[in-house]
């Protein structure tokens, strides 16, 4: 779906792996490691190529898509003083982190899993420099600044240059454009080292089909580039395009997002393997109002109005739809999930539960198959639902919906479930109000 | 500017999506559409010439492409794509229809997934040329009683029952595909149905935004007020906003943006399409509805009270006098049970008062004052064109030239041993037909092959003769047992005279005898023959009545050629049966003096 974030480690893996490509004449020594724990780290040492580990000073961080590390106090790069820390040092420091949960100053939390350990780079400030990429609205813009770190987040209109570069820009224009906007407080014997590195920065970004690529900061010493915190985003659906280009980079999950339920997972794997559509997010389990609703933009304008119409957000279960044609026993499968999850716990307020089964008109959607597998969800789930007190409001239109509608109230009153069905003649998120009214 | 789409829109529908297309044949035969809006189909992998579609009871052919540069080279004045390719190719087929200067408008898109650099590019070029980009990620558009885009709209019977069939006086923009349905019967319920349509498609980056598709509905007089449906995220609708402010857009909003729900939550869960997240207030669905109601924009408290909020502008417009009673058009239905015909007739047609050929009744081609020779009869019956005289007189000069050729050809022989053995003209004749092929009357088809293939490539004569050569083939139509140079044929002279008299032009034949030079100055024989020059001058003919070089290839590989030596010989053989019925003549036995005869005993196994 779009644009994901991924890996910093995975973001400096695709820079090595097209240095040569992009950048011949700078160096770029990609000395990373990505490790979840201490042993895999002293492990890593041990293996041909990763010598530095044991050689060189080291800076660990957490790996995990969130930014301002330094803030958080989750850099470590020193002992005593900046650029003391040891192979050993760094693999209790990340044992230590994995066995605590940690809170970030934003207030989400989680527990760390994934560091990346680097060799520590001693620089002065004047050898940082910031520059990123990303598009906004039609066009790509390069951020160009001579200043990186923490200092160009401090006074970003002043010290960023922002070039503009629309997307059918041929490479002269672009290269004029960027030698035209190149920040004055570059040194003078950096500058044309600079020019030429952001060039061939924005096309990496561009032909990688990077969505979001930052280095900040990037120091440039003579010709080597150490790339010292880097945040990127891929544009996942140019995925089948790129092959190997991208390292087999992974879409991690945020860093204190709860993690999927195995129902939510269940879904998603139903999902992978099906040409139809199932997607579910569990809002609150203790929630008293559960949808199934089928096609995307219906689901949004149901959830939108319960909101609305409940005046307490929370009494929303969940979220989630069904489209594109699922078979029987995909819908069958989905409504199962959902009347498994609504019929765990009472409603604390010993409130009846709401079941709306909603969808707009479809357009090719055969309604009486796919609510096929709703009735026979029912025949399984129907002792629990009751005992939950369930209100069930039905609305649908699409091809043979009067069929569906008849055969779905006709299961439901032979089962004893509480039920209302409307068509197209009613609006669509009507039936959330009745059900609330009632 | 002014409509989207008109009674005579015609698309090239992009990938042979059967079910989607036979909904919009459907539509237009409801509708009483004159043409079908679907023109032709591009697939690139399709084997078929066509495809055949129900329209109303009955069933038309819908002609089948490689590629859109030659269905849109047949019809030029097809110019709205329906791009039904894959997010793999999609943006491959919509730039190759933007280098098409002129021929589309519109181009629909409905992969979903794109590579968004690859969908920014293909919008950019698209807005470049001048072409509306609907979509990616969308089921289209609609302008109803005129042209509907594949599955808009869905069954024929939501169709009516939304007033999809015929224009109402409402502009409708959506993202969502899903609920421009919706949409469409929440304002046929509480107003008089949409003038014009669009779902502009829920990818993050798409061609046409809200903005293009308002402003276009503001300059179409059929459209009284528009209906606009937007999303969490993004920032197009401001774009809007500042339309109506600046006067831009003066007719009435009935504007809501969906997803007013992630605004309680902080982050993670995705409502919606890829372009629904918001990444500012700005774009949270609350902010842009209240900048929108600010505008003046018609803007309900929630989604639930959308309809009353169509109902009430719309009974405004209704006072007001600007928006009046539509009459309800009369409809065709399309019959619930449909049979596919299992064979299909082009060429002539035996329903009516008389049997006609190519739609010339039998009687207005029979009798001498009509002026229609046998020549006329073959270019309707096999051609399904009239050709010109000096074209059908020269299909009678090839049938007459070839008509017999003695007694001793192996055709003439079968048929005369066969007649003998006391069979029937037909078992005669057939067995005569039979040994007709690549060794008997075939010189004539590879002789317009390998010459036209030879030409097609701009071979020179000598490449050509090498090119054979190394192929290891006689050059078919070259050489005769007798004939040469000091005694040339007089049937090929006869051709030869008659096509420089009356072609155009003889382009194969030019070069036929450039190759006949080079062969006849290594030996007196190999001189052009009559089977040689038939087949090329069918050629240069076929050149000159404007076929294409595909068409011609065509024609060739049916079999074209070898069919006028079989009709013209088969008065040959037919002469010699009746022959032998005349003279009587008995059964023939070969004799065994004539046969060498080389019979070992069979070795045990």
């Amino acid at each position: 779906m779009a644009q994901r974030a991924i890996r910093e480690y995975d973001g400096k893996a695709i820079f090595s792996k097209h240095w040569e490509k992009y950048f011949s004449g700078f160096h770029y020594g990609f000395k990373s490691v990505l490790v979840t724990n201490g042993d895999e780290l002293r492990a890593k040492a041990q293996e041909h190529g990763f010598e530095w580990l044991k050689q060189e000073a080291l800076v660990a961080k957490p790996d995990m898509l969130f930014g301002k590390r330094g803030k958080n106090d989750l850099v470590l790069f020193r002992t005593n003083k900046p650029g003391d820390v040891t192979l050993e040092e760094a693999a209790a420091w990340i044992d230590a982190k994995i066995a605590n949960e940690t809170i970030l100053l934003s207030g989400q939390k989680g527990t760390l899993t994934h560091f990346i350990i680097e060799p520590f780079t001693p620089h002065s400030q004047d050898q940082e420099y910031y520059i990123s990429a990303t598009t906004v609205g039609e066009d790509d813009v390069l951020y160009l600044s001579a200043e990186g770190g923490m200092e160009v987040e401090e006074g970003w209109e002043e010290k960023v240059n922002e070039v503009t570069i629309p997307i059918t820009m041929d490479d002269a224009s672009i290269a004029h454009l960027i030698r035209a906007n190149v920040p004055a407080g570059i040194p003078t014997e950096n500058k044309e080292r600079f020019i030429a590195f952001a060039e061939q920065f924005y096309k990496f970004y561009r032909d990688q089909n990077f969505a979001y690529l930052e280095i900040n900061p990037i120091v440039m010493v003579g010709n080597d580039m150490h790339i010292l915190d880097l945040v990127a985003r891929l544009d996942d659906t140019a995925g089948f395009m790129m092959g190997e280009a991208w390292c087999g980079a992974e879409f991690p999950t945020a860093f204190g997002m709860e993690d999927q339920s195995p129902e939510e997972k269940a879904i998603a794997e139903a999902d992978s393997k099906s040409g139809a559509s199932l997607k579910l997010t569990i809002l609150n389990p203790m929630g008293r109002i559960w949808t199934m609703v089928a096609g995307g933009g219906a689901s949004v304008v149901y959830a939108d109005t319960i909101a609305d119409l409940s005046g307490n957000v929370s009494d929303l279960a969940n979220y989630g739809e069904y489209s594109g044609g699922p078979t029987t026993g995909e819908t069958k499968f989905y409504a199962e999930t959902v009347f498994d999850l609504m019929t765990r716990h009472k409603d604390p307020k010993g409130r009846d539960k709401i079941l709306i089964i909603g969808g707009a008109i479809a357009n090719f959607t055969d309604v009486a198959k796919t609510f096929t597998g709703i009735i026979q969800a029912f025949e399984t789930y129907a002792e629990r639902l009751k005992a939950h007190n369930t209100r069930i409001y039905v609305r649908r239109g699409g091809p043979n919906y009067e069929k569906g509608l008849k055969d779905i109230k006709e299961a439901a009153d032979r089962l004893g479930l509480y039920i209302e069905v409307y068509g197209p003649e009613t609006h669509v998120t009507d039936i959330v109000r009745m059900a609330l009214e009632k | 500017m002014g409509a989207l789409f008109t009674k005579d829109t015609q698309a090239i529908f992009w990938n042979n999506n059967a079910s989607a297309i036979q909904r919009m044949l459907d539509y237009d035969y409801v509708i009483n559409r004159v043409k079908p809006s679907v023109a032709a189909i591009v697939a690139p992998t399709s084997g078929n010439k066509f495809e055949k579609f129900f329209y109303g009871p009955d069933e038309i052919m819908v002609p089948v492409f490689r590629n859109t540069t030659d269905a849109a080279a047949a019809f030029p004045k097809a110019d709205v794509l329906l791009n039904f390719a894959s997010f793999r190719t999609a943006y491959d087929v919509t730039m190759e229809a933007i280098t098409l200067k002129g021929q589309f408008k519109t181009i629909m898109v409905t992969a979903e997934g794109i590579p968004e650099r690859l969908a920014r590019k293909m919008n950019q070029a698209s807005r470049d040329a001048g072409v509306v980009v609907i979509g990616p990620a969308t089921v289209g558009g609609i302008s109803p009683g005129a042209f509907k885009i594949a599955n808009v709209g869905g069954t024929i019977e939501n169709i009516v029952n939304s007033k999809l069939h015929r224009a109402g006086s409402c502009g409708l923009v959506t993202r969502s595909g899903g609920l421009f349905n919706e949409l469409s019967n929440i304002i046929s319920i509480n107003a008089d149905g949409i003038a014009e349509g669009v779902a502009i498609g829920g990818d993050r980056f798409v061609g046409s935004v809200f903005i293009d598709n308002l402003l276009r509905m503001e300059s179409n007089p059929d459209v009284k007020y528009m209906v606009l449906l937007g999303e969490v995220g993004g920032t197009e609708e401001y774009k809007v906003i500042e339309a109506v402010k600046s006067g831009l857009i003066k007719k009435p909003i009935i504007a809501w943006c969906i997803g007013t729900i992630a605004k309680h939550f902080s982050s993670g869960v995705q409502f919606g399409h890829a372009g629904a997240s918001a990444n500012a207030d700005a774009e949270t669905a609350a902010f842009k509805n209240t900048a929108m109601a600010e505008a003046g924009m018609f803007v309900p408290a929630s989604f639930n009270d959308l309809p009353a909020k169509i109902a009430e502008v719309y009974g405004k417009l209704r006072n007001e006098g600007i928006v009046t009673e539509i009459t309800e058009p009369e409809l065709k239905s399309v019959p619930k049970v449909r049979r596919k015909k299992e064979f299909i007739c082009t060429i002539s047609d035996d329903r009516g008062d008389e049997a006609t050929y190519a739609g010339y009744p039998i009687s207005s081609v029979a009798t001498p004052e009509t002026g229609f020779g046998i020549g006329d009869v073959i270019s309707l019956l096999w051609f399904k064109k009239r050709y010109p005289k000096w074209a059908t007189d020269y299909l009678e000069t090839v049938i007459k030239t070839v008509a017999d050729h003695g007694p001793a050809v192996s055709g003439a022989h079968n048929a005369k041993v066969t007649a003998r053995a006391g069979k029937d003209v037909i078992s005669s004749l057939v067995t005569g037909l039979l040994t007709i092929g690549p060794r008997f009357g075939g010189a004539i088809d590879d002789a317009a092959r390998y010459f036209k293939y030879a030409n097609d490539r701009g071979m020179t004569p000598a490449e050509f003769i090498d090119y054979m050569k190394k192929e290891g083939k006689t050059i078919s139509g070259i050489g005769h047992r007798i004939k040469s140079v000091r005694n040339p044929d007089l049937r090929v002279s006869g051709l030869k005279k008659y096509a420089a008299e009356h072609f155009p032009a003889t382009p194969l034949l030019d070069f036929a005898l450039e190759v006949e030079k080079l062969t006849t100055s290594k030996k007196d024989n190999l001189i052009l023959n009559v089977d040689g020059t038939i087949g090329i001058l069918m050629v240069d003919m076929w050149r000159a009545l404007g076929y294409s070089e595909s068409d011609i290839d065509g024609f060739i590989e049916a079999g074209a050629l070898n069919a006028f030596f079989v009709v013209g010989r088969s008065i040959g053989f037919i002469g010699h049966i009746l022959d032998e019925k005349r003279l009587g003549m008995p059964m023939y036995r070969h004799p065994t003096d004539d046969i060498l005869y080389n019979v070992e005993m069979a070795d045990e196994i």
